[in-house]
């Protein structure tokens, strides 16, 4: 019997509206890397709220090497040497790597004076002994955010932590970022730490961890060793139903050429050159998708493309008819539909009811304006019509739309989107904060749409859903499409390598 | 549904914030009201009992309501849009001098025409001075706080210019006793442009009702418009994209909202409610222009909508409670011989704003908390 480092024991936490943590259980040996998986809401993140102390359970209790604790705030946990990076890195950009590390707990001179040697130097024994290599004296704002996440861990090794909790961390990562933080947490595992690892990428459970424990609806659903489960397992105890994984594409059907794009080029906010000479064609029936490290153009290009932004030059045509730089209006009435990247700023308005969201965009028009005043008959029934047809939860139109979950959000943009039959679909990053079951529904509506013709342009930073969903892949770096790939003929490890803009030169004589 | 049951009570206690905050300030004004030596339930009877204990009463509590409404209306307005337009009392000055102008000038023209015409005049002077800032916010993005404060001032000279340039002669008895200096003032406005007091429709109606009354008809133009601006909030097209530009304007964009149209048209309304003002102060009160008549109610009706949460109904109901407190204020500081001045009860007016402040902030973090679904 391996010795234990955690054991939270019958933990249950109470919010009005819902039991976030039923009679929880939760232990996790010393050494190990522990994945902790669910959908969203399941109630993960309260658990490890509670064991770093940012919650107080109503009742249970958790012992730490065997020794019962009374985690009352952040700060007993760091005392406990339970250390946590969050999804959200808390890091001040205008500091250095060593400064941000040290903050709140400096080495100092005669007690007045901040002893910056010593820590440069501890930084670097630290780095040095996970295996790689950080610049003490970078500032937070010039390093990427795969090492930003590296600083991250340092400063929570820095306070002394054996128990990480590591929230989410590679939602932000290249895959190419993902596999050196693997080999991080697999070197700290060496040292003896202990690593839970909250997830809902069930790849990287059976990569990474040794156990696995899975939460639904705030209880724990089970607990098996990594080696002992495979992913349709984890996936169906996680959904509380069996999930099909393997998305069952139907042959490609190819019409005629629906969205053009020549020679586009605009600027970002910053008024650099954010899209540079991009040009695309988009079949009927078919998904392009784009994949690319954020940032790289991305949000620009569909930001042309749907009239929120202006093109310097090039053009936009849909079917015959040129579009560039339309207003975003104009673009809707053409029957281009956008479900946005940033859903909660761009997608939705969050004070508005369900039925006052699912009008956006055709607002204006009969039969939700007529004459003097919007049509609250139609309005809402347009609006049971979508919550019964797309099954968003709870069904009452009259919810605020910031009442609902991440997915049900998603639910309603898609259900606005798609209807009314638009000739072109964006979605950019449409899964993104998703759970499984919310996943599934996504994608299953994009292929739908791509089944009965229509174009399909998908943005997304995860090479998976790019591979499962596109017939044809984009790579962009730096607002350029480095290249365009049949899936079946390339693969992530390409895919990636590519977004980094790492083989460009390997990638140059090849004429396409 | 039992939860749905508690997420609604949250709702209703978000709601009542307001109530609560001046049943706490009423109370904090009882302390200071102890603190001088004085008896605050007679102090408290005495106020209430003549504000609103009969006819009289009422009648000057609704007159003085009426402007608060206009300009809490104002601000309310811009803010469903996300503006705070602190420029009311600015858009005030220049809608009500523009009435009294037209009230003045074109003196031949029949009531059923100059009225509307004065009407019509007060609101589009403040809706086209609230104009200004939202087309610079609209066009380049300068904040509508610094450009409303400015346009204040230049509001007030300019007022301040043109009343000297139509200042009335001062007439024979003036003269006769000597008299100088006045403060500067227009002429009177036409008979047909003076809105009738409440008094004469009570007497119509044989109710009994003091004649030297003021409160008069714009008392019922105010109450339109609270109800003109739910309605174009909540149930026009217009409103929906306002509003919608308030809560997200970046929402509003990729919805096709032109955001920089409707910060225009938003300004533009909610300065029109301030220009009307001038109904009441001019057209149904003073009946010409005088300098330092009104000032300050323009900055008045930011409390106001903020003790109203921003809603016309909620801005309707604050405004006569300041109405109350206004009136009821000054006969208790007769009663009381100047023992309880007038700013005692301005204040438990500061009181009460700050209370909403806080309790408003205090219940937020309480639904925050109890509504965290992890």
């Amino acid at each position: 019997m391996p010795e234990i480092a955690l054991e939270m024991k019958n933990i249950t936490k109470r919010f009005p509206l819902v039991v976030a943590n039923d009679k929880v259980n939760f232990t996790v040996y010393k050494g190990e890397i522990h994945a902790l998986v669910g959908e969203n809401g399941a109630g993960k993140s309260t658990l490890m709220s509670i064991l770093y102390g940012l919650y107080q359970a109503d009742s249970g209790q958790i012992f730490i090497n065997g020794k019962k604790a009374n985690i009352t705030n952040p700060k007993v946990a760091i005392n406990l040497k339970i250390g946590m990076v969050h999804q959200h890195f808390m890091l001040v950009p205008p500091l250095t790597v060593a400064e941000n590390i040290i903050l709140g707990m400096e080495p100092k001179k005669n007690n007045i004076f901040i002893d910056m040697e010593k820590a440069v130097k501890r930084v670097e024994e630290l780095s040095k002994s996970m295996g790689f290599k950080i610049d003490p004296k970078a500032k937070i704002e010039n390093i990427s955010v795969g090492v930003q996440q590296r600083v991250e861990i340092i400063k929570v090794l820095y306070r002394g932590a054996e128990i990480l909790v590591m929230d989410e961390p590679t939602a932000v990562l290249t895959p190419q970022e993902v596999e050196e933080l693997f080999d991080i947490l697999k070197s700290l595992k060496k040292q003896g730490k202990t690593i839970i690892f909250i997830t809902h990428k069930l790849n990287e459970v059976k990569d990474l961890s040794d156990r696995v424990t899975v939460m639904r609806r705030g209880k724990v659903v089970g607990v098996k060793n990594t080696k002992d489960t495979n992913q349709e397992e984890i996936a169906s105890m996680m959904v509380g139903r069996k999930v099909i994984f393997d998305i069952v594409k139907k042959p490609l059907n190819l019409g005629r050429t629906a969205f053009k794009v020549e020679k586009l080029e605009a600027f970002n906010n910053k008024r650099f050159p954010a899209v540079r000479n991009i040009s695309f064609k988009i079949k009927e029936g078919e998904i392009l998708g784009f994949a690319g490290v954020e940032g790289n153009g991305q949000t620009e290009l569909v930001e042309v493309i749907t009239g929120l932004r202006p093109a310097s030059s090039g053009k936009i045509f849909l079917y015959d008819s040129d579009i560039t730089n339309y207003s975003p209006r104009n673009i809707r009435e053409d029957k281009i539909a956008h479900i946005p990247e940033d859903r909660r700023q761009r997608g939705i308005i969050s004070d508005y009811t369900v039925a006052e969201n699912l009008i956006l965009g055709s607002h204006y028009r009969l039969p939700y304006n007529k004459g003097l005043s919007l049509n609250f008959t139609e309005i809402n029934h347009h609006a049971e019509s979508l919550i019964k047809n797309y099954d968003i939860r709870p069904s009452d139109k009259d919810n605020l739309l910031k009442s609902l979950s991440g997915g049900n959000q998603q639910k309603v943009i898609v259900a606005r989107e798609l209807f009314g039959e638009p000739k072109l679909l964006i979605a950019a990053q449409p899964t993104r904060g998703l759970d499984v079951g919310s996943i599934e529904f996504v994608h299953n509506q994009i292929l739908n749409e791509r089944d009965k013709g229509k174009a399909i342009l998908l943005i997304s930073a995860d090479l998976e859903e790019i591979f499962s969903l596109s017939d044809r892949i984009a790579v962009i770096y730096e607002g350029k499409i480095v290249d365009i790939l049949d899936p079946q003929k390339t693969n992530e490890k390409e895919i990636g390598l590519l977004m980094t803009g790492s083989s460009l030169n390997r990638k140059l004589p090849k004429v396409k | 549904m039992k939860s749905i049951k508690k997420f609604d009570y949250y709702i209703l206690l978000e709601k009542i914030t307001p109530l609560i905050a001046v049943i706490f300030a009423l109370l904090v004004g009882a302390i200071v009201i102890m603190l001088i030596g004085e008896d605050p339930v007679f102090v408290y009877k005495t106020l209430f009992s003549n504000a609103i204990g009969n006819r009289d009463g009422w009648g000057n509590v609704l007159f003085r309501a009426t402007p608060l409404i206009f300009t809490g209306l104002t601000v309310a307005f811009a803010f469903r849009c996300g503006l705070f337009n602190i420029g009311g009392e600015g858009q005030m000055y220049i809608g009500t001098f523009l009435a009294t102008w037209v009230g003045f000038t074109f003196t031949n023209l029949p009531a059923f025409i100059l009225i509307p015409l004065c009407i019509f005049a007060a609101a589009a002077g403040g809706a086209l001075w609230a104009a200004v800032p939202g087309i610079l916010k609209a066009k380049t993005g300068v904040h509508e706080v610094i450009v409303t404060i400015m346009m204040n001032w230049i509001a007030a000279s300019l007022t301040f210019f043109l009343v000297l340039k139509f200042r009335a002669t001062p007439n024979e008895a003036m003269v006769a006793a000597g008299v100088k200096q006045m403060i500067p003032h227009t002429s009177e406005i036409a008979e047909a442009a003076r809105l009738p007091r409440l008094y004469n429709i009570f007497k119509f109606l044989n109710i009994d009702f003091p004649s030297y009354n003021q409160v008069n008809v714009s008392f019922f133009i105010a109450i339109a418009a609270a109800v003109l601006a739910y309605y174009i909030l909540w149930k026009t097209n217009l409103g929906y994209e306002i509003r919608a530009v308030g809560y997200s304007p970046l929402a509003a964009e990729y919805g096709g909202i032109s955001v920089g149209k409707n910060i225009i048209l938003a300004m533009m309304i909610s300065g029109a409610f301030a220009g009307l003002v001038g109904t009441n102060e001019v057209m149904g009160f003073k009946y010409r222009w005088r300098q330092e008549l009104f000032t300050g109610l323009g900055f008045n009706g930011i409390a106001v909508a903020l003790l109203g949460k921003n809603h016309p109904l909620g801005v309707v109901l604050s405004a006569i409670l300041f109405g109350i407190l206004n009136y009821g204020g000054a006969i208790v500081n007769i009663y009381t011989e100047g023992r309880i001045p007038r700013e005692l009860i301005m204040v438990l007016q500061a009181v009460i704003v700050i209370f909403v402040v806080i309790s408003d902030e205090v219940v937020k973090r309480l639904i925050r908390q109890r509504r965290k679904v992890v």
